[in-house]
């Protein structure tokens, strides 16, 4: 086990070089001037942007700036915005929590709507709960996130007028009126991001289950004379989650990068509006930071992923 | 005098150019009666009550002003500031010696009073200023400001290794002089007509010397105050996350008795236009949304919600087609349209003026942009000193088609003009963006009627302004005949708006197309005009050279204005004492700001 884990390691290392060389690469090709303002505006002389080419590194070799990138991201120097000065890592952990309470809260909100659904789904298959909640996943999973939250605007914000459709971060209030303010203002993205999540996992928790519920140990159990809930809940749901939690882990970062929409519309200072407003700017030290750190959680949760399942199932041995 | 005719006077009654006095005295000459001359004009609002009348007895008590860029303010110190985003997010921090009113007119700000010969303030051959500093005013950290911080603006600005973007209005000065501990002499390396530059307006708001000292020159991005401003504004520093949020509170020893009214701001950065729109307009979230380029149909239905409504001014920007007077499909010494060539059929006046009355302006303006701009013959417009009357415009295929037929440009059995083995196929090019597309349609299918083919292009935004040298597709190179766009003027002063049609800005392979005049329009008389208004102290002689360009460049057809574009804001129903204009920030009068 720990050697495997060394070994899935290590091949990290030149993985992750890879990708990095590859981002690299087609943002340097990319169209695009981080100083187009500075060099489309009359007034300011163009030495300007040409001193700041110079001192930024732009006017190098792809290749070299990929080594001066590579060697000073070694040394955990992400770099700073060519656009705000900041140094990238700043601005990411500015921007961290706030992604991370939405897309948590939502990501809660799917598991809190899936489990029960999918495994009450499941025990009476092809019931009328059952065709409607199946349904009413298919049609969750089928609608974009940005489509439903311009309906969840248009409907709450405009036409009820309930909730606010612009996220802010610092919210000038204490006490309850704080936690109120946030609940208000997180409702209609949480449910946008956690609705869509808790449709693709209903069905999965429902096949789960479905699998699990037929086998002999659940008869046995059910033979034994233990009673419903006791079978279903210690019997069946735990061994149905096992694939259920690798999911999970394998959609997280498909989450931060799925959320980048959502987190446009409402405005919501996450990660994804920043790596938005960048690649409108040209800012390629964030776009790059940002993407890498994306590519980093996909391996990351993949190797996380086979190593929960493993520790969940003991009969899948490492070798 | 026609109708149309009228109508332009009441229009320019209505945007200050012609005083209702000077109305109803042209009237009378025709012989209409005074009471009935001022009905003409009654629907308007005198320019005496379009002035805030609000005068509050205390700061504050306003509650917190909410305002909507959406465009995130990225840094918060005025001399990085290249975006208009950034520049109005420092403004609420920081303040210039004077900003700029609608007209273009300076407004004293940290100056105690104006500069100008009459109190010799401003030397006759225009080569010095002496600026009076406001006395009592005092940094937000609680210390003085003074003559010194004035002083070491300039030089932290004029410092090349700094790359501040103001670097242009600093450069030109010789050196600035401490009179005293409150006022300074700045010493221009030559005349300098417009001396309202550098410290002034958006290019002028001043950082504390105590503050910034440590990190001038190359150090300048390492200083904390670049996020944590310490200015002399309105609103004291609280939060500023970039790209998203910047948040001030009352300053308690703001220097202008009684202001500001509001006791907080927050700026909130990004998403769209549209949706910014709709949280002023439609659900009254927020209090003023800056830039709205939203189509004028959908701003209308908005505003019917009656929370807010739409604000517009002009500006000094002209969107235009450029005609390319040189060849954009013979190679020279490795560049297209190379100054040493001449474009095969536009360098015929003919064809150019037949193009000049192709594009329906007044279509244009009204279909697609509504309230985003004016019909205009003008390249320069603004501010009214500077607008040309002797300039007409019109729209006319038949016109078109009588001047090229005189000029012996025949048919071809395809409909296409043609003479000497040249067609009339141009090809049309400009940035992606929906009125754009929607304008280019509109002259392509005038033109069609005149017999001239156009082909359309369109190049995505951030290639076409890119100053990508390699790149054949952007602005600068023009591989193209025609092509529209917009020019910031951002100043009040023209001069620097008018040298994209000087002879040494040429774009080209060996300046990699940075040279600013694009169309490659040559005329020894316009260099002597440019050159002459670089120097002229008067500014009545000054604004009739800079008429003079604007009518040479005109009547030559180089470019043909589409229109005068406006700035667009949405604001709450009950805010006002905004004054926007296209000469400073949208923030410039900020502490004046109310709700009534």
């Amino acid at each position: 086990m720990t050697k495997y884990f060394i070994r899935r390691l290590l091949i990290m290392v030149p993985v992750l070089a890879g990708i990095s060389l590859v981002l690299f690469t087609i943002l340097a090709l990319a169209p695009g001037d981080p100083f187009e303002e500075l060099a489309a505006n009359p007034n300011v002389p163009r030495e300007v942007a040409q001193a700041l080419r110079h001192q930024y590194g732009l006017d190098d070799p792809v290749a070299v700036r990929y080594v001066r990138w590579f060697s000073a991201m070694l040394k955990g120097d992400w770099g700073f915005s060519f656009v705000s000065r900041v140094n990238v890592d700043t601005l990411i952990m500015q921007r961290l929590p706030t992604s991370l309470f939405v897309l948590g809260s939502a990501q809660l909100l799917g598991l809190l709507i899936a489990l029960p659904i999918g495994t009450y789904s499941a025990l009476r298959p092809y019931s009328l709960f059952d065709q409607v909640a199946t349904t009413l996943a298919f049609i969750g999973f089928s609608l974009p996130t940005f489509f439903t939250g311009l309906v969840f605007i248009l409907v709450f914000s405009l036409w009820l007028d309930w909730l606010p459709f612009i996220y802010r971060a610092d919210i000038a209030a204490t006490g309850w009126r704080w936690w109120w303010e946030h609940a208000r203002q997180a409702a209609m993205p949480v449910a946008v991001l956690g609705l869509f999540q808790g449709a693709t996992l209903t069905r999965f928790v429902r096949s789960a289950v479905l699998d699990v519920i037929r086998l002999d140990y659940v008869n046995t159990a059910r033979a034994k004379g233990l009673s419903e809930g006791v079978t279903v809940v210690k019997h069946v749901i735990r061994n149905a989650l096992i694939p259920v939690v690798t999911l999970v882990a394998l959609q997280i970062p498909g989450i931060f990068t799925g959320a980048v929409i959502t987190e446009q519309i409402f405005r919501i200072p996450g990660i994804g509006s920043l790596l938005i407003s960048s690649i409108l700017a040209n800012d390629t030290p964030v776009i790059m930071a940002i993407t890498f750190v994306f590519s980093c959680l996909v391996v990351i949760f993949n190797l996380l992923a086979d190593l929960l399942y493993g520790w969940l199932d003991p009969r899948i041995a490492y070798r | 005098m026609s109708e149309r005719e009228l109508r332009a006077l009441v229009a320019d009654v209505r945007r200050g150019r012609l005083s209702r006095r000077g109305f109803v005295t042209l009237m009378a000459g025709l012989g209409v009666t005074a009471p009935l001359a001022a009905q003409m004009l009654a629907p308007l609002p005198a320019r005496a009550q379009a002035r805030p009348a609000f005068t509050p007895s205390r700061r504050g008590g306003g509650g917190q002003l909410r305002v909507l860029w959406w465009q995130a303010p990225t840094l918060l110190n005025p001399h990085f500031a290249t975006g208009t985003k950034d520049q109005d997010a420092s403004r609420i921090f920081y303040e210039p010696l004077a900003g700029f009113d609608p007209d273009g007119n300076v407004v004293p700000i940290l100056a105690a009073q104006l500069p100008s010969i009459e109190n010799g303030g401003v030397a006759r051959d225009g080569t010095w200023v002496i600026w009076n500093l406001k006395k009592g005013v005092v940094w937000h950290d609680g210390k003085p400001f003074t003559a010194d911080d004035v002083v070491f603006n300039w030089e932290y600005a004029a410092d090349p290794a700094t790359s501040a973007w103001t670097l242009a209005s600093y450069r030109e000065i010789e050196r600035v002089d401490r009179l005293d501990s409150h006022a300074v002499k700045v010493v221009f390396k030559r005349p300098t007509p417009f001396w309202a530059d550098a410290f002034c307006g958006a290019r002028g708001m001043l950082i504390p010397k105590h503050v910034f000292e440590p990190f001038k020159g190359a150090k300048s991005r390492e200083a904390p105050a670049n996020l944590r401003p310490v200015g002399t504004g309105a609103y004291r520093f609280v939060d500023f996350k970039p790209g998203d949020t910047v948040r001030g509170e009352l300053n308690p020893a703001y220097h202008v008795p009684n202001r500001p009214f509001f006791d907080a701001i927050e700026m909130k950065g990004g998403g769209d236009a549209a949706s910014a729109a709709r949280a002023v307009l439609q659900t009254g979230e927020y209090d003023y949304a800056w830039n709205m380029q939203v189509e004028d149909d959908i701003l209308r239905r908005l505003e019917q919600g009656g929370k807010g409504r739409i604000v517009v001014w002009p500006t000094g920007n002209p969107e235009h087609i450029q005609l390319n007077h040189t060849d954009p499909w013979r190679e020279v010494d490795g560049e297209r349209s190379s100054a040493r060539t001449t474009h095969p059929t536009l360098s015929d006046s003919a064809v150019r003026a037949a193009l000049n009355v192709l594009v329906d302006r007044a279509s244009i303006q009204e279909e697609i942009y509504g309230r985003g701009g004016q019909t205009s013959a003008n390249f320069l417009n603004s501010p009214p000193r500077f607008y040309s009357r002797n300039t007409r415009w019109e729209f006319n295929v038949e016109r078109a088609n009588q001047i090229l037929d005189a000029a012996g440009w025949r048919r071809g059995p395809d409909g296409i003009r043609a003479k000497e083995g040249k067609r009339l196929r141009l090809v049309y090019q400009t940035s992606t963006n929906a009125p754009r597309q929607k304008t280019q349609a509109i002259v392509k299918q005038a033109c069609a009627r005149a017999g001239i083919e156009l082909e359309l292009k369109s190049v995505v935004a951030s290639v076409f302004f890119s100053s990508d040298a390699a790149n054949p597709d952007t602005y600068s190179h023009f591989y193209a005949d025609l092509q529209m766009y917009n020019i910031g003027m951002n100043a009040p002063d023209p001069q620097v708006f008018m040298a994209v049609f000087v002879s040494w800005e040429i774009a080209s392979r060996e300046n990699k197309w940075v040279g600013r005049n694009i169309t490659r329009f040559r005329s020894d008389e316009y260099d002597r005009l440019w050159r002459s208004a670089e120097t002229e102290m008067d500014p009545v002689k000054r604004a009739a050279l800079f008429i003079r360009m604007n009518d040479l460049v005109i009547a030559n057809v180089a470019v043909i204005p589409v229109l005068w574009r406006n700035g667009v804001g949405a604001a709450n129903t009950r805010l006002h004492g905004m004054e926007l204009n296209g000469w400073d920030t949208t923030m410039w009068r900020l502490p004046y700001w109310y709700k009534a």
